[in-house]
This record gives C-alpha cells, sequence and structure tokens, in this order.
C-alpha cells in the first residue's frame, strides 16, 4: 500500500533481528536438546518466517483475505501431513485390511 | 454504441477491466497472495515426503545431514535474507518514486541471489565429488543402510533444486524489472509489478529460512565428529 | 428481430476478425470458445478410446487387443477425459463466458493469464497426443508407482508433463476465479445475491488452487524418478509406494469435486429457471458448495483402503467420505424442493437437470458403498467403481455441461438450438448411459475386475449389454455435435432473454458485446427474483 511507507531503520532492524535469529539456530543445532531440536528449530524459522511475512511482505498492512488466505495454505499442508502421518504412524497395528 | 460508454483510456496503472487504480493494485496484489498458496502447497509436497521419511529413518537422516557444511549453509541464509532487506528497500524506493535507489536496490538484491546460487553450485559439486548424488554411484560413509541415504539426498537435491529453480526465475523477474525501472516506468503512482515481484522474492526467501535447518541441522549434536 | 441486425450490432464474435485476433484475445467471451473447442476435441478422443474398450469387451477373450495395448487404452481414456476434458469443461467454457457477466463485471480480473491458461491446456494436450501417437502409455491414469517411476517401458514422461502443464492451466483459471469473485463484483452484487453458478465456481477455484500444485509435485517426483533415478518412492530404497499414493489422491480426490461442483451450479440454475422459482435454500446450497470444497479435501485415503494404509487412517478417512456426502445431499433436496409448486417447463437443459439429479444420487450414493470399508474390500478395483464415478461423472458433470451449453447456447452465439433435435438427444444420452454403466455394478459386484480386457463367459451378456449402451450413448453425443453447430448458420434467431431468467447475463444482448454491459449494472434485487422478469416472453420449451 502506497499509504504505508515503512522507515528504513524499521527494516534495518528486521534485518538484524533476522541475521541474529539465523546464527542462533546455526548454533543450537550443536546442543543436545534431545526431541525438542526439531522443535526449537521449527520455532525460530517459523519467526524468521513471520517477520520476513509481516514486515518485508506489508503482511501488517493487508487484508484480512490475504491473511486468512496464507493462514488456509499452512492449514491446508498441515491436514497433508498429519492425515499421511497418520496412516504411517499406525500401519500394521491391527493387521491389514483385506488379508 | 457499447465501446463508447466505456471510453477510459487503458493505461498501464488502469487496465480496462477495472474501475480505479487501487482496484487494480488490490486485485493484482491478491492475485500474487494466492498465487503464493499455490507454492506453498507445490514445495508442501516435498515437506510432506521429507517429514515421512524423517520419520522413518531419523538416524540416517540426521547423519546425511551432519555431512552437509553447516557454516556454508548458515553463510548462504544470510546471503538470502540480505537479498530480502535489498528487496524491500527497492519496493520501498518504488513507493516513494525514488528511481536512482530502486535500480540499485534491485541490482543489488539479484547480485546476492546470484551469488547464492552460486554458493549452492559450489556445494552441489561437492556433493558430486563426495559420491552423494543418488544413482549408481552414490555411495554415503558411516551407515549401513544406503538406501534411506540416498533417498535424504534426492529430496536433498529436489528441495534445493526445486528452490534454485524459483531463485533464477526470480533474477529473470529481477531483470525484467531492473529494464523498466532504469527507464522510469515505475513511478510512486504505479509501482505494482516492483511490489508483487518483491512478494515473490520473499516467499522464496521463506521456503530456504526452512529449508536451512530441516535439511542441514539435523540431530548435528548426535553426530559430532 | 432479423439476421441483418445481429450481424450490423457489434459483439464479441464480430468485433475483429482473423486468427491473431482470436489467438491474442484478452476477451473472456472469446477464451471461452477457445475453450469448447479444444476440451470438445479431447472428448470425442476420449470417446474413441472409450469405444475401442467397449468393443473390446464384447468377447470373453482379449482378442481385438493385446494386453499391454489395452493397458494403454484404458489409460489413456482416463487421461484424456480427466485431465483434458472434464476438469476444464465445465469452469473453462461456461464458467470463463459467465462468471464475470453474472458479477457485473466487464472481464475477469487477469485476462491475459485466462489467455496462458488456455495456452497451457493446449500445449499439455500435444505433448498427452504426442505421447500417444509415439506409443502411448500404460501404467493408468493412477501412475502407481513403481510401475510408472521403474518399470513401465512407454511415454510416462511425456504424458506425466502433459498433465503437470494443464494442472497450472487449472491453478491459473482457479485463481483468476477466486480474485475475480473478491474484487470485480458490481455494486449491490453482495456475496448473497450472486447466482449459486458463481459460487459453485468460487468452491471450484479453491480446490483447483489447493490442491493441483500437489500432484504437480508429484509428477515432478515421478519425472525425477524416471529420468534421473532420484528414488522417492522406490522400495528398493527403502521408499514407500503407498506415499505416492496419498500425494496422488490428496488431490485427485478434490478433483473429483473440481468436476462436478460446476456441474451442481449449473443445475441450480436450470432447476430455478424451468421452475421459474428462486433455489429454495439459497445459503444453504451456497455454504454446501464450500463445504464440499473443504470436507473433500479430508477423504483421499478411501483410494487406498486395500493398499496396506492403516486400518485406523481407513476408519478415519471411511467417516469422513460418509460427512461428504451430506453437503451433495443438502442439495439435491434443496433443487427437489425448488420444483414444489414451481412452473415447470420441459426444456432440453431441464431434462439434462433432471437427468443429473437421478445419475447423480445413484453415483452418489453408491459411493456411500465404496466408502464402507468392509464393502470396498470386496468392490475395490472392480466395475463397481468404475460404474460408480461414470454415474457421478458422466451422469452428472457431463449431464451438467450438455444442460448448461444449451441454456447457455442463445446467449453465446445468438441462436436457439433445433428444440425437437434436441429432447430426443437428451433421451438417447439419457438410455444409453444408463444401458452402458448399470450393467457394470452387477459386474462388479459379481467380481469382475477393472482394467482387465479378458474374463470369465459368464460376464458376457453384461458386457454386451453396455457396449450395446456405449453405442447408444455415442450417437446421443454425435446428435448435439452436429446440431449446434448447425445452429450457428441457421438457427433461429435469439433475443436477448429467450427463457425469461434473472441474472445479469441476460440483461444484455445475445450474443454480447465486447465489454458485456453497454453500462456497469448496480445491482438492487436478490438472486432468482422472478418479478423482475415479468412479462418477458419466453421464446422456447
Amino acid at each position: 500500500m502506497n499509504e504505508h511507507v515503512d522507515s528504513v531503520k524499521t527494516y534495518t532492524v528486521v534485518w538484524l533481528i533476522l541475521l541474529a535469529l539465523t546464527a542462533i539456530t546455526t548454533t543450537v543445532a550443536y546442543v543436545d536438546l534431545g526431541a525438542f531440536s526439531v522443535v526449537v528449530a521449527l520455532l525460530i524459522a517459523a519467526i524468521k518466517m513471520l517477520l520476513v511475512a509481516l514486515f518485508f511482505m506489508h503482511m501488517r498492512y493487508s487484508t484480512k483475505l490475504t491473511r486468512l488466505a496464507a493462514a488456509g495454505a499452512f492449514l491446508w499442508l498441515f491436514i497433508m501431513m498429519a492425515f499421511t502421518l497418520a496412516d504411517v504412524w499406525t500401519r500394521g497395528l491391527v493387521g491389514t485390511l483385506g488379508r | 454504441m457499447a465501446d463508447q460508454a466505456h471510453a477510459q483510456v487503458e493505461t498501464l496503472a488502469l487496465r480496462e477491466q477495472f474501475d480505479t487504480p487501487e482496484q487494480q493494485k488490490e486485485t493484482s496484489t491478491l492475485g500474487m497472495w494466492i498465487f503464493l498458496i499455490t507454492e506453498v502447497m507445490f514445495f508442501g509436497g516435498l515437506f510432506l515426503v521429507y517429514t515421512i521419511y524423517r520419520n522413518v529413518y531419523p538416524t540416517v537422516f540426521g547423519r546425511a545431514s551432519t555431512s552437509l557444511n553447516a557454516t556454508i549453509g548458515a553463510v548462504n541464509t544470510a546471503v538470502l535474507l540480505c537479498s530480502s532487506f535489498t528487496m524491500v528497500l527497492a519496493v520501498r524506493s518504488a513507493q516513494l518514486g525514488k528511481r536512482k535507489a530502486l535500480v540499485i536496490f534491485l541490482i543489488l538484491t539479484m547480485l546476492l541471489g546470484l551469488m547464492f546460487l552460486g554458493v549452492k553450485a559450489y556445494e552441489w559439486n561437492e556433493k558430486f565429488v563426495e559420491h552423494h548424488v543418488p544413482g549408481t554411484h552414490f555411495h554415503f560413509e558411516g551407515v549401513a543402510e544406503q538406501g534411506p541415504a540416498q533417498l535424504f539426498f534426492s529430496l536433498y537435491f529436489a528441495m534445493t533444486g526445486l528452490h534454485a529453480l524459483h531463485m533464477v526465475v526470480g533474477v529473470g523477474i529481477l531483470s525484467w524489472l531492473l529494464y523498466h525501472a532504469v527507464r522510469g516506468r515505475f513511478t510512486a503512482e504505479y509501482m505494482t509489478p516492483v511490489d508483487i515481484a518483491g512478494l515473490y522474492w520473499h516467499f522464496v526467501d521463506i521456503i530456504w529460512i526452512f529449508l536451512f535447518p530441516l535439511l542441514y541441522l539435523i540431530d548435528r549434536h548426535m553426530n559430532l565428529p | 428481430m432479423n439476421t441483418a441486425a445481429i450481424e450490423e450490432r457489434e459483439t464479441y464474435l464480430n468485433a475483429g476478425y482473423g486468427l491473431k485476433s482470436w489467438l491474442l484475445t484478452k476477451d473472456h467471451k472469446r477464451i471461452a470458445i477457445l475453450y469448447l473447442i479444444t476440451v470438445t476435441f479431447f472428448f470425442f478422443i476420449g470417446g474413441i478410446f472409450a469405444s475401442l474398450i467397449r468393443i473390446e469387451l464384447l468377447t470373453p477373450q482379449g482378442d481385438l487387443v493385446s494386453s499391454d495395448t489395452y493397458n494403454k487404452l484404458f489409460t489413456m481414456h482416463g487421461i484424456t477425459m480427466i485431465f483434458f476434458f472434464l476438469i476444464p469443461s465445465i469452469p473453462a467454457t461456461l464458467g470463463n463466458f459467465f462468471l464475470p457477466m453474472m458479477i457485473g463485471a466487464r472481464d475477469l480480473a487477469f485476462p491475459r493469464i485466462n489467455l496462458l491458461s488456455w495456452y497451457l491446456l493446449v500445449i499439455g494436450g500435444l505433448f498427452a497426443i504426442f505421447a500417444m501417437l509415439a506409443g502411448g502409455v500404460d501404467t493408468g491414469w493412477t501412475f502407481y508407482t513403481p510401475y510408472s517411476t521403474t518399470y513401465s517401458n512407454t511415454w510416462v514422461i511425456a504424458t506425466a508433463i502433459g498433465i503437470f502443464v494443464s494442472g497450472f492451466s487449472s491453478i491459473l483459471t482457479g485463481l483468476n476465479f477466486i480474485v475475480t469473485v473478491h474484487r470485480m463484483r458490481a455494486p449491490g452484487m453482495t456475496w448473497f445475491r450472486m447466482p449459486l453458478f458463481v459460487w459453485s465456481q468460487y468452491a471450484t477455484a479453491i480446490i483447483q488452487v489447493l490442491g493441483t500444485p500437489v500432484i504437480a509435485v508429484t509428477l515432478l517426483l515421478v519425472f525425477c524418478e524416471r529420468a534421473f533415478h532420484i528414488g522417492i518412492f522406490d522400495p528398493a530404497l527403502g521408499g514407500d509406494p503407498v506415499l505416492f499414493q496419498h500425494m496422488f489422491w490428496f488431490y485427485s480426490h478434490p478433483a473429483v469435486y473440481i468436476m462436478v461442483l460446476p456441474g451442481m451450479g449449473v443445475v441450480s440454475e436450470l432447476i430455478s429457471v424451468y421452475s421459474r422459482k428462486p433455489v429454495f435454500g439459497y445459503h444453504f446450497v451456497a455454504f454446501s458448495s464450500i463445504a464440499i470444497a473443504v470436507i473433500g479435501f479430508l477423504v483421499w485415503g478411501h483410494h487406498l483402503f486395500v493398499s496396506t494404509q492403516s486400518v485406523y487412517a481407513g476408519l478415519v478417512f471411511s467417516f469422513l467420505s460418509y460427512c461428504v456426502a451430506i453437503p451433495s445431499a443438502v442439495k439435491v433436496f434443496n433443487w427437489t424442493a425448488t420444483l414444489y409448486k414451481g412452473s415447470i417447463s420441459f426444456a432440453t437443459p431441464m431434462l439434462y437437470a433432471f437427468g443429473f439429479i437421478g445419475l447423480f444420487t445413484i453415483g452418489g450414493l453408491t459411493g456411500l458403498f465404496v466408502a464402507s470399508l468392509g464393502f470396498d474390500v470386496h468392490v475395490t478395483d472392480t466395475y463397481f467403481v468404475i460404474a460408480h464415478f461414470h454415474y457421478v461423472m458422466v451422469g452428472g458433470t457431463i449431464m451438467a455441461y450438455m444442460g448448461g451449453l444449451h441454456y447457455w447456447w442463445p446467449k453465446m452465439t445468438g441462436r436457439l438450438y433445433p428444440e425437437g433435435w434436441a429432447k430426443l438427444s437428451a433421451a438417447i444420452i439419457f438410455v444409453g448411459f444408463n444401458l452402458t454403466f448399470f450393467p457394470q455394478f452387477i459386474l462388479g459386484y459379481l467380481g469382475m475386475p477393472r482394467r482387465y480386457h479378458f474374463y470369465p463367459p459368464e460376464f458376457q451378456v453384461l458386457h454386451v449389454l453396455s457396449t450395446a449402451g456405449a453405442s447408444v450413448l455415442a450417437v446421443g453425443y454425435l446428435l448435439p455435435a452436429i446440431y449446434l453447430f448447425w445452429s450457428l448458420r441457421y438457427g433461429e434467431v435469439a433475443g436477448a432473454n429467450p427463457w425469461g431468467a434473472t441474472g445479469l447475463e441476460w440483461k444484455t444482448q445475445s450474443p454480447p458485446p465486447v465489454h458485456n454491459f453497454d453500462e456497469i449494472p448496480v445491482v438492487t434485487h436478490e438472486a432468482y427474483d422472478y418479478s423482475t422478469v415479468v412479462g418477458e416472453v419466453i421464446e422456447v420449451g
């Protein structure tokens, strides 16, 4: 939107945070967090994604429809993964259908 | 006659199917966001395959991931983040009607993008040399199950390859923007192509933001030499 | 109105002559006609494959063609009909032509992307035709791995590219429709004043946008596996062939709703016009389209019941498959209720609408049969499933497509089709269709497997009935091709609103001018408000 022109300072701060988070996620990878390693990695990635989306892609100023659409995309991705995993994780527990 | 009632002159900022430039701008932006949704599902298929196989072969994936150079990966991530920074500054310059700044930032973004691709090519070459490219000559040291290791690298090449392809397209789009920016085609009133190209560029960056930890940083702490 | 008057008026058809004015058009109406020609071409190609299949199945021996050739026949029949006919059919022809007009817009949001969509369909189609001519593909339209990735010696890659490219045609159409409905409605055209056809196209577009990319990336992986030996689905490497099936059906199940939802939208329009009543329960019908689109994404595992998918997952998918029938049933009930105390006309489009309701109901109910785990173990991969999906796709979608084509023909061409021949063809299609496919339910239940060209002799009677039906059906489809074409020159000239219908598309000339409306209308009435068309002369039926 032409009405919302963010300052160079805003963008610079976001950029520096993104770089910092990259450094953090790389170093944390060498720390033993067990099963939480992947959670932390995805969490940091999600934060970086939100920063890029909100500030660089101007999602802060976008319409509700745009945000709904973006959320919908991730919901659909989640559905695809969840139901497929539901199959993979429960295979063979009660035998196989038709056999 | 039908056309006379519809006498508005078609300009870049107001094409004939629209009533106002604002409508055109909002419509174009929505259109790009919907396109990005399709890209989420497109890459999503690969993320699904990754999720399933990492779930089934966690150890092998960990070892294979550790064999990638995390420093190079992190540096490349930083390069891409910098390119997003220069891209948003390019968009900002266009919003303010600053032609020279727009041109400079577009060039910087392209250079950073090309740098990313160059590093990627170097990494791929490394994989080739180490026999980690899936196919008849594949061999990964350190695991008994060569099959799942090959699956990891198939995913590595498929995901980074598809991402790189999108980067190449992105650089192409930027060069088209550059060509027109130099000729003064973009003004504060009409900079939609720069705006939506920015959305695309940032999206490709977001894909990498996820690719980096998922491919390079799996269980590193478990596989320290 | 005499013929000379039409030729003097500028319409979208005569505004510019020559190949370039058509191949470089930005007019959604011309693009719709380009699509019409293209999908009709592919329909007849698919029909040729169907004819060969049915002729082969006249005898219990596999004597007309070899088994390998037969595999290619059913594969190419499926691919042509699904990807190059059914998926684009209603959205890209009737949707392209009428969605902008129905909401009072001058064109779609992105006219040049609309043209690109058509070119992508044509290019994809050329890849597929090349594959067919070069030797064919024999994997089944479902491309199951590892056969398609490792063992098949046929033109899998070329076909996959063709489908991949045509997929982007579908994605861009969906994108265009979604943005158009959100941003290009005329003043006063609120969401709940839009015709139900627009709601169904919108729901379809959501599926196109969310689902198609997944099959695109899946086919890309098949391509990579064949070309570069990147074995994602290869069991020898620890890959999972069933994962392919998950990804394939994640799109291909919602794809069937891409095929049927637009048909349902057409039926809503037809039922209303030919009973001269608003559709009963407008809001329910509108929301049911969205519900089908959403729930339709949650049921794909019902194609994997016997694939070694887990029983627990199967239970969930089975339950959700029952759920998706509910919004479809809502539509059928509401259409029926619309008829009550309506002023029913039996014009040809209405005959097709009735055909849809009856045949889609049978097809849909048999869908519930196969959604049941226990029953599906018995009938999966038999002719029961084939009959089920042909009832919904042909008895459903194609009936609706024919109905819509006839209904909107006067608007698109400025000519009336010959009603007598049209009614006859509708009857022939109905009889031919049922004769072809009802025996297949019995065949399947008795155990006749699908994709086999030789079978036990006791099945022959039913197969002969089915082939006889197919011959009748073929005649039924050829007749409209002839008389519709004939009507372009010799049909009676149509007025702006021969059916006395509501809807903005009927408020402009037949054929419409290039910019649709002389002035963009301001909408003040609800959809299907027949008080606005009192006194309109109904020219046909």
